[in-house]
């Protein structure tokens, strides 16, 4: 418990830093507004599009791809800390699990999922 | 002289506080002093010296910048999110500093030695991953919307090697405690025993803290800034000096994880301090991150996930499969 | 203090899950739906779940999120129009007091007849990782091998939902 009290007391010294930088800042520093100023900065051109467009499917991919493999590690952990006390049935349990997700992974780069072109 | 200062904090509370108080400190200058370093290797690689002008051998160039950074003004787009706006620089700040707590600099300088540790680092670092992201989106800007999206595919796509290659070490000392992956390299360090998970690691680590030859998500000639373009001020320090921050807890986690810690090479210490060996590992490895990002050229966004998925990950599940046959072996 | 971190953490889950449902900008909903998971990581810590609570904060505010900030992004969701009319918001809230009072009656009769564990009974070794992975890998085997064949599952349907877009926009 006090372990993670310390975290928690970290979390609020920095965030109370960061806002004091901020908040430094928005006393010293200047405040000149004018319409252009405000902008979206586009290398001087006025914005023609939105920034908000669709973005390709594959980032989405990439997202869920991530989402399956990082599941895979978590299941990792608890095993690589057991590995020991598990003895061989351990060993064949995780190997038939990696097995299945390298199926998926074979399947998906077989697929041609993870080409950019 | 420290005893009596923590003699003079009392104990509990206040000692917390105040113990917490210093890491803070020290993180923060040593990203400033990480800054100037990074300008001077910049400057003798390329044959200048660099900052020269602030104090000796420039070192209060950061300082002096970091100052003037306070009085820019911020600027806040007409067209952004502003919540989310003020909110990101701030989120991405935060759980750095978490990581401090659990790095082991000596072996008694552990701040607190958690039955989690190596997993909390990994827990905070996802919120700097969405913070980017979240900056990226709020600034309602072409270039940062695009830089945070690639940051963002670039980190989860390196975010499994690493995991996988942690875990072949973790195989190999059945902890997640650092004092005990640390004390696990008495006779050898890691890097011996576990060549590919280092280079794994260390590869990833690279992409993870938007390094070169993997900063992509701010590749200056294509995205102007990536996602900070329109962060200015000291919302854009935050950025910076969070940038930085990562850089050394990646690096002192390999010097973790791979080369023994706080402890001397084949377990002679030559009469150093833990905490020396330590940071003279930890600074060696960011030399050679500084000395990275000044020879290669920047990696293209497909190649860079190609070898991710195709190169990377592959090898680290191999890696620890292998780990695994041999640890039941032996 | 412990109940003291612990109402707070409660409230702060309560409170970002509100703003969650009630704001009308999908990005600021996954952000505060990100709170809610960190709070309840918290509650986590507080119950001695010390690995649960770190996966929380790896798997569901990390890699979930990511996931659903990018779907936002991917299908550009503009803000909603328009306020919603207020008979759908009373329903919505008379539904969701029913929901949480049928909730609370569930847990009030799990604890009248004891197939709740009393508070205060974990050992030290509770919610370390080795004493989740002892019983991951021997009690629920079988759930755990079954997972990996929802994961395949899962990498499958994304391909095959996403395959067809690939192929119709052909090199971008």
């Amino acid at each position: 418990m006090n372990e993670y009290i310390s975290v928690l007391i970290m979390l609020f010294l920095a965030a109370a830093t960061a806002a004091g930088m901020i908040v430094a800042t928005s006393l010293i520093g200047p405040k000149i507004e004018f319409a252009d100023k405000m902008e979206p900065f586009e290398c001087g051109e006025s914005q023609i599009v939105s920034s908000k467009r669709r973005f390709s499917v594959k980032f989405y991919l990439v997202a869920l791809f991530f989402v399956i493999f990082d599941i895979e590690a978590v299941f990792v952990y608890p095993w690589a800390v057991l590995f020991k006390d598990l003895g061989w049935f351990g060993f064949v349990e995780m190997m038939i699990f990696i097995a299945i997700l390298t199926i998926g992974l074979i399947y998906v780069w077989r697929r041609g999922a993870l080409e950019w072109e | 002289m420290t005893e009596t200062v923590v003699a003079a904090a009392g104990s509990g509370w206040l000692r917390i506080i105040i113990g917490l108080i210093v890491v803070l400190l020290f993180s923060q200058l040593n990203a400033l002093f990480l800054v100037w370093l990074e300008r001077k290797v910049a400057g003798h690689i390329q044959l200048r010296p660099g900052p020269m002008e602030v104090g000796p051998h420039g070192i209060l160039q950061t300082i002096a910048d970091g100052i003037k950074l306070v009085g820019k003004e911020l600027i806040t787009p007409r067209s952004a999110d502003r919540i989310l706006f003020v909110i990101a620089p701030v989120l991405v700040f935060m759980p750095v500093l978490v990581a401090f707590l659990v790095l082991p600099f000596d072996q008694h300088l552990i701040i607190r030695d958690m039955n989690v540790g190596l997993l909390l680092i990994f827990a905070f670092s996802t919120f700097s991953v969405l913070a980017i992201l979240l900056g990226g989106w709020a600034s309602n800007n072409k270039y940062a919307l695009l830089g945070a999206i690639r940051s963002v595919a670039q980190n989860v796509a390196y975010e499994i090697p690493l995991l996988l290659s942690v875990m072949s070490v973790v195989l190999m000392t059945h902890s997640f405690r650092f004092s005990e992956i640390v004390a696990a390299q008495h006779r050898f360090w890691f890097i011996f025993l576990q060549p590919v998970a280092g280079l794994i690691f260390f590869i990833a680590a690279t992409a993870e803290t938007n390094r070169a030859p993997f900063d992509i998500p701010e590749a200056e000639s294509e995205l102007i800034a990536g996602f900070h373009t329109e962060y200015s001020g000291m919302r854009f320090g935050l950025f910076f000096l969070a940038e930085y921050t990562n850089m050394f807890i990646v690096s002192a986690v390999a010097a973790s994880l791979f080369f023994g810690g706080w402890q001397g090479p084949f377990g002679f210490s030559l009469g150093l301090p833990g905490l020396v060996w330590f940071l003279i590992k930890v600074y060696i490895l960011l030399f050679v991150l500084m000395w990275f990002r000044w020879t290669f050229p920047r990696v293209r966004f497909d190649q860079l996930m190609n070898f991710s998925w195709k190169v990377m990950i592959p090898l680290s599940l191999a890696n620890l499969l292998v780990t695994a046959v041999v640890v039941k072996l032996i | 203090m412990q109940l003291l971190i612990f109402n707070a953490f409660c409230v702060g889950a309560v409170v970002s899950a509100l703003l969650m449902v009630t704001t009308k900008r999908p990005v600021r909903a996954a952000m505060s739906l990100v709170a809610t998971m960190s709070f309840l990581a918290g509650l986590y810590v507080l119950l001695d779940a010390h690995l649960i609570a770190v996966l929380q904060l790896i798997v569901y505010a990390g890699a979930i999120m990511v996931l659903f900030l990018f779907v936002i992004m991917l299908l550009n969701v503009e803000e909603k129009e328009g306020k919603l009319a207020g008979k759908t918001m009373l329903l919505q809230a008379f539904a969701t007091v029913v929901v949480g009072l049928v909730m609370v009656t569930m847990v009030g009769l799990f604890k009248a007849n004891g197939s709740l564990g009393a508070a205060g009974d974990a050992s030290d070794a509770f919610g370390t990782t080795k004493a989740v992975g002892q019983m991951l890998f021997t009690e629920y085997l079988l759930p755990f091998e079954i997972a990996s064949l929802l994961l395949l599952a899962a990498i499958v349907g994304a391909v095959i939902l996403a395959k067809r877009r690939i192929d119709d926009s052909g090199t971008e």
